[in-house]
């Protein structure tokens, strides 16, 4: 087995990809894609900037421009943001609680090639008659009303890749709880590894009724119900909450595995353990739990009510409790440390202010009755983008910078990452802040175009010169990873030098069996601890053994494949096409095939051999 | 250093007080409050805003603060401090305290915005208003007073308006930015509330507020603007009387280009458009703009200027300004003898002068 | 221990369902699974009842005009019974009797394919009588809630089948016996569901 060095040819790193289940490669397959998809969002917002940079542009027309901000919307929430988070998860989370791999590696393969497929599925609809024109969230009454395929695409994209994010967070889940190492408390859990918990939680109970939702709009759709025909007896306000009890605990799937980032950032580039830890974990359980209370905020001008709004607002409020107390614990841990300022600490401070003011705006619009003015106006774009970009995007790229030398093996940049630090920090704040004001005077959001003389047409332009600063931001941190992935200098186990979870005591990358011997955890920030103690590296649980590994397999990529050719036959069927049918049926042929195949054909696995393992000591790798 | 970072801060509130002493325009802006509903949701702006900068400003303070004393300087390990539970709960029992402050007034203004009672009671006098909303224009029906407008909403002022909404064909949402909040005209049900125009700064905003589509709607959402002229109550009653007054469709002056453009209009256009303001068919079958007061409105199509250039642009091409609208492709196509004709009699429909 | 190690009944352990790492992830994840079925089922009971009787025009059939309860009675206690077939099954399978788990796994399934057939039955019945998918929300909110819970049966009859097939001749071990028990805990699942669906949908139905 130790072949871990020897070069591959493509073809055979490529069928190594599409087969692997080890989760450092499907998190770098993660990275890949979201990254890809990430690029795909952002020219979106480009051109939406382009259109909206002078009044009556038509740079765009009015269908392509409703078709452009339905797909930046879903591409960066979907096909974007949750890959690219779930892509630290896979990286670093088994490691941090010292695990060979997660608990179920294949569904772990079946998840990517899901959103993988799901993805690709609804991005095709730009070539094949238009993308969705409904907005993200696709309000029934106008999803319905779109002609063409676009909403089509949509709901099925979106359906496949939304059954990968759900396996994928049982899959955590049950990894954190049943794969820690020897003496990995739940209290001496890293907050990255926690907020991977709480996010994976929120994803096992909010993406159903997605699911529901974008099923009852499919056989609205596709095949003839009535859910949402108000002639029928239907009701659109059914789809407004069962998107957004998805929804909003959404944000917080976002959003939690971004504090789980800075709060490993922070303490690291402090030297200063993390301050409060005990209190963050309970904030961090707290947000996921009122994530599910607050849904009706997104509908506070639906007409549920004075008594709905009045009980949404209060419990909308009271999230911002345990916000607070998190960005006050991040605060105090930097304070009386020793803060080292690189690329990763650079995004945790911005992250600070941005996030603070995209939380107080969000206390902001918890206010029913002042909603009211708030909502479906560019405040609401403004408050979103702060919290999503100001949280979850410089999150991301924190991660990208702090966990590439652990991915990749070279590090990053410095320089080069803090060009684009503050390259993205300015074109931010510069897009955003004045959006607020838009808001406020009277421009609301999703407009393809506005008419000069009412006083919007400056902040627009100032709006549209932030993006192009933050484009150029993405740019340099392209032009990074292509010179330093050239050059390939490699690095050690350590390479930031203040490492204090497990995942800074093996090399970097680590060995595809993670740890040779488990390690055994003797508190909060285990490898910190040892570190200060004079030792090397962390002391092993158990005599050197056998290593019990899974197989690879392609069955992953078939299932997923499967669906996505399905996905044209369900959706074609509606024109009466003859080859829609015997289509369908094939790609569930392929998927039910292969999970029948999975079923009966038994797969135990490999052993590693203790003495291969010793190989491995003798040609040098660290461990 | 530190003056460093005063200056800093300085500066950012200077900014901040720039951009926030421009309002925006009397007529659109939420933050020129001209009525009862705005002057609420304006106060609750200010409230919650004056809340979250002193927030800002404690968080920025400590901000600063690490960022100036707390530079790595040498490769001394700082002391490991677990955390402190008095400090913990500071600041889990002041936020919560800070969104009590906010809690009830909120409350008690989501309740006040919502009581509609009034319009409920019998032989109430309280001015109600059934809006129907359809793609890309607005249907304004008077129910009590039985005139049905469209595009150019027209209420009184110093009194409370009730609406009843509702859309006909897509969700829509229903706002007048320097009046009050919106509320979305879903295709299920009806909702309702209030809105109060005050007088004098309806006079100053030049008695005409911009009232927007909010809610995605399609293509032409951007476009589907109306316009609310706030008139005082005896102006108001003056022009219910003059749209009640229209009984028939008025008639043009026998010979001239008008009549051409009535005939003209009643071969190809009578069948959407009606022409009389009188209430007699159902919301359901009122497929277009009601016309009765055109020559009295602001705007074509609620977007184009108001003269006969645009008009005839309008009818000539109506998608080229309204993608996706329901008019295009349902009349023949017009000579330019013909649109000067139509442009001429449809200007000439006033019910006031 | 091994997983496809070969036991007697004296070296079968108590708990073979979660004595290895990977039974304990199957036995912890499949929970976890249900628990996100949970609120799939909840999200579609609640979109029947939000609409239920809601039809275009008087015509139409209502709950009360439609539901023939002494047939789903008996699916009801079709299903239940197989829910108690299926713990004789599991009770055999921790006894390393294999040959009585499987008679009892058999007997499970047969009853399942018992309520699947009466549904299919109920089914056909309530489309000649007008109500369908596509006659009104009501009737699409119904097919949709009921036929889910349906799906999940011929799912369910389907693993079943296949786990017999695949298991029939090599008796039991740690890798299959979790295997069976995970196929259990969703029998018991969509008979729990069931419970639910009797209640809100039939009985509820019937008082209007």
């Amino acid at each position: 087995m130790s072949t871990l060095a020897q070069k591959k040819g493509f073809g055979a790193t490529l069928w190594d990809f599409l087969t692997t289940v080890d989760h450092k490669k499907i998190a770098i397959l993660y990275l890949i894609a979201g990254g890809f998809f990430f690029l795909v969002g952002g020219l979106e917002a480009v051109f939406i900037r382009i259109q909206l940079a002078v009044p009556n542009n038509d740079f765009v027309s009015a269908g392509l421009y409703n078709e452009i901000l339905t797909m930046h919307g879903t591409t960066m929430i979907f096909l974007a943001a949750m890959p690219l988070v779930f892509a630290f998860m896979n990286a670093v989370m088994p490691l941090q609680i010292g695990a060979r791999d997660v608990a179920f590696p294949f569904v772990n393969a079946l998840g990517f090639w899901l959103f993988f497929f799901g993805g690709i599925f609804l991005n095709l609809s730009w070539f094949l008659g238009g993308a969705p024109d409904a907005g993200w969230t696709s309000y029934a009454s106008l999803a319905l009303h779109s002609k063409g395929h676009g909403v089509d695409f949509y709901i099925l994209g979106l359906q496949i890749s939304g059954i990968g994010t759900l396996i994928g967070g049982i899959n955590f889940l049950v990894t954190i709880i049943n794969m820690r190492a020897p003496g990995m408390t739940y209290m001496r859990m890293p907050l990255f590894t926690w907020t991977t918990f709480v996010t994976s939680a929120l994803i096992l109970f909010a993406f159903p009724p997605l699911t529901v939702g974008l099923v009852l709009m499919m056989f609205d759709r596709l095949f003839g119900a009535n859910f949402f025909d108000v002639t029928m007896g239907g009701n659109t306000v059914i789809w407004e909450h069962l998107f957004w009890i998805f929804g909003h605990p959404e944000v917080y799937i976002l959003v939690l595995p971004a504090f789980g980032i800075f709060s490993e950032i922070f303490p690291m580039f402090s030297r200063k353990r993390l301050f409060g830890y005990s209190s963050m974990v309970f904030a961090t359980v707290l947000i996921g739990f009122l994530g599910f209370m607050v849904w009706a905020h997104h509908m506070f001008t639906t007409g549920l009510g004075p008594v709905a709004n009045a009980i949404f607002a209060v419990a909308t409020m009271a999230i911002g409790v345990p916000t607070g107390i998190k960005i006050f614990n991040w605060l105090l841990t930097m304070w009386g440390g020793s803060v080292k300022f690189t690329t990763p600490m650079h995004y945790a401070f911005a992250f600070i202010p941005s996030f603070v003011a995209g939380g107080v705006t969000g206390v902001m619009l918890a206010s029913a009755a002042a909603d009211y003015q708030y909502h479906d106006t560019y405040f609401v774009v403004a408050h979103f983008h702060y919290v999503i970009v100001g949280g979850v995007v410089f999150a991301v790229l924190a991660g990208t910078h702090l966990y590439w030398p652990k991915m990749f093996g070279t590090m990053l940049n410095e320089t080069l990452g803090k060009i684009t630090f503050w390259l993205f920090f300015i074109g931010f704040h510069l897009t955003f802040f004045i959006q607020h004001f838009l808001g406020l005077w009277g421009m609301p959001r999703r407009v393809f175009t506005y008419l000069p003389g009412q006083g919007f047409s400056t902040s627009n332009m100032v709006s549209s010169v932030g993006a192009l600063f933050m484009s150029l931001g993405v740019l340099v941190l392209l032009y990074n990873v292509i010179v330093t992935s050239v050059k390939n200098e490699r690095v050690g186990n350590d390479p930031w030098g203040d490492g204090r979870t497990l995942e800074w005591s093996i090399p970097s990358p680590p060995p595809f069996y993670n740890f040779k011997q488990l390690p055994l955890v003797r508190g909060l920030d285990a490898y910190w601890l040892e570190k200060m103690e004079g030792k090397k590296g962390m002391t092993p649980a158990e005599p050197l053994g056998d290593i019990h590994m899974p197989n690879s397999s392609f069955l992953p990529f078939m299932m997923a494949l499967g669906l996505f050719i399905a996905a044209f036959g369900a959706m074609y069927h509606v024109n009466d096409k003859a080859w829609a049918l015997p289509v369908m049926i094939i790609g569930l042929l392929v998927t039910f095939g292969s999970m029948f195949l999975r079923s009966v054909k038994d797969d135990h696995g490999f052993h590693i051999h203790k003495e291969d393992l010793m190989d491995d000591d003798d040609k040098g790798v660290k461990a | 250093m530190k003056r460093l970072a005063k200056w800093r801060l300085i500066s950012l509130f200077g900014i901040l007080a720039l951009v926030l002493s421009g309002c925006g325009q009397p007529y659109l802006s939420t933050l020129k409050p001209a009525g009862e509903v705005a002057d609420m949701q304006y106060d609750l702006m200010k409230l919650s805003t004056l809340i979250m900068v002193g927030v800002i400003l404690i968080v920025m303070v400590i901000f600063f603060l690490v960022i100036i004393r707390f530079r790595r300087k040498n490769d001394k390990i700082p002391k490991q401090v677990e955390g402190s539970h008095k400090l913990e709960i500071i600041w889990t029992t002041v936020p919560i305290l800070l969104l009590l402050i906010l809690a009830v007034p909120t409350v008690a203004a989501t309740f006040k915005l919502a009581d509609v009672s009034p319009m409920d009671k019998k032989n109430t006098k309280a001015l109600v208003i059934n809006v129907r909303s359809h793609l890309y224009w607005w249907d304004f029906e008077y129910p009590n007073q039985k005139i049905v407008t469209s595009q150019d909403l027209v209420v009184p002022t110093n009194e409370k308006v009730y609406f009843n909404l509702k859309s006909t064909d897509v969700k829509h949402s229903f706002w007048i930015p320097a009046v009050g909040g919106k509320l979305d005209t879903n295709t299920d049900n009806v909702n309702k509330f209030w809105l109060e125009f005050d007088n004098k700064r309806a006079n100053e905003a030049g008695n005409l507020f911009y009232g927007k589509c909010a809610e995605l709607c399609g293509p032409s959402h951007a476009l589907m603007d109306f316009k609310v002229k706030a008139i005082s109550r005896d102006k108001f009653d003056a022009w219910v009387t003059a749209m009640q007054d229209v009984k028939e469709p008025q008639k043009a002056t026998q010979g001239s280009v008008a009549a051409q453009g009535q005939e003209i209009f009643n071969q190809s256009c009578i069948g959407c458009h009606a022409v009389t303001p009188s209430n007699k068919m159902p919301e359901t079958a009122r497929l277009a703009p009601n016309l009765s007061n055109f020559g009295n409105r602001s705007r074509v199509a609620g977007v184009l200027d108001h003269n006969k250039e645009e008009l005839k642009n309008w009818i000539r091409n109506p998608e080229t300004y309204k993608p996706g609208n329901m008019m295009t492709g349902k009349y023949p196509k017009m000579s330019e003898d013909q649109l000067n004709a139509l442009a001429e009699y449809l200007m000439g429909l006033k019910v006031q002068d | 221990m091994h997983a496809d190690e070969k036991f007697t009944y004296e070296t079968w352990p108590a708990a073979p369902e979660k004595s290895t790492l990977e039974s304990k992830n199957k036995f912890l994840g499949f929970w976890f699974f249900l628990g996100g079925e949970t609120v799939l089922f909840a999200s579609l009971f609640a979109t029947y009842i939000a609409l239920k009787d809601k039809v275009p025009s008087t015509t139409h059939h209502l709950a009360k005009d439609l539901f023939e309860l002494p047939l789903t009675f008996v699916a009801t206690m079709l299903l239940l019974t197989s829910s108690l077939t299926s713990v004789y099954a599991m009770y055999h399978m921790k006894n390393f009797a294999f040959k009585k788990m499987m008679t009892w796994l058999g007997l499970t399934a047969l009853l399942g394919l018992g309520f699947l057939g009466l549904e299919v039955y109920e089914f056909t019945n309530y489309v000649h009588e007008g109500h369908t998918f596509t006659s009104s929300a009501f009737g699409s909110a119904f097919y949709t809630l009921v036929g889910f819970h349906g799906g999940h049966v011929a799912f369910g009859l389907l693993w079943c089948f296949t786990l017999m097939f695949r298991n029939s001749k090599r008796g039991l071990d740690l890798y299959n016996a979790p295997k069976f028990y995970v196929f259990s805990l969703y029998w018991h699942f969509i008979d729990v569901v069931w419970v639910f669906i009797f209640t809100v949908v039939y009985l509820m139905g019937m008082v209007g």
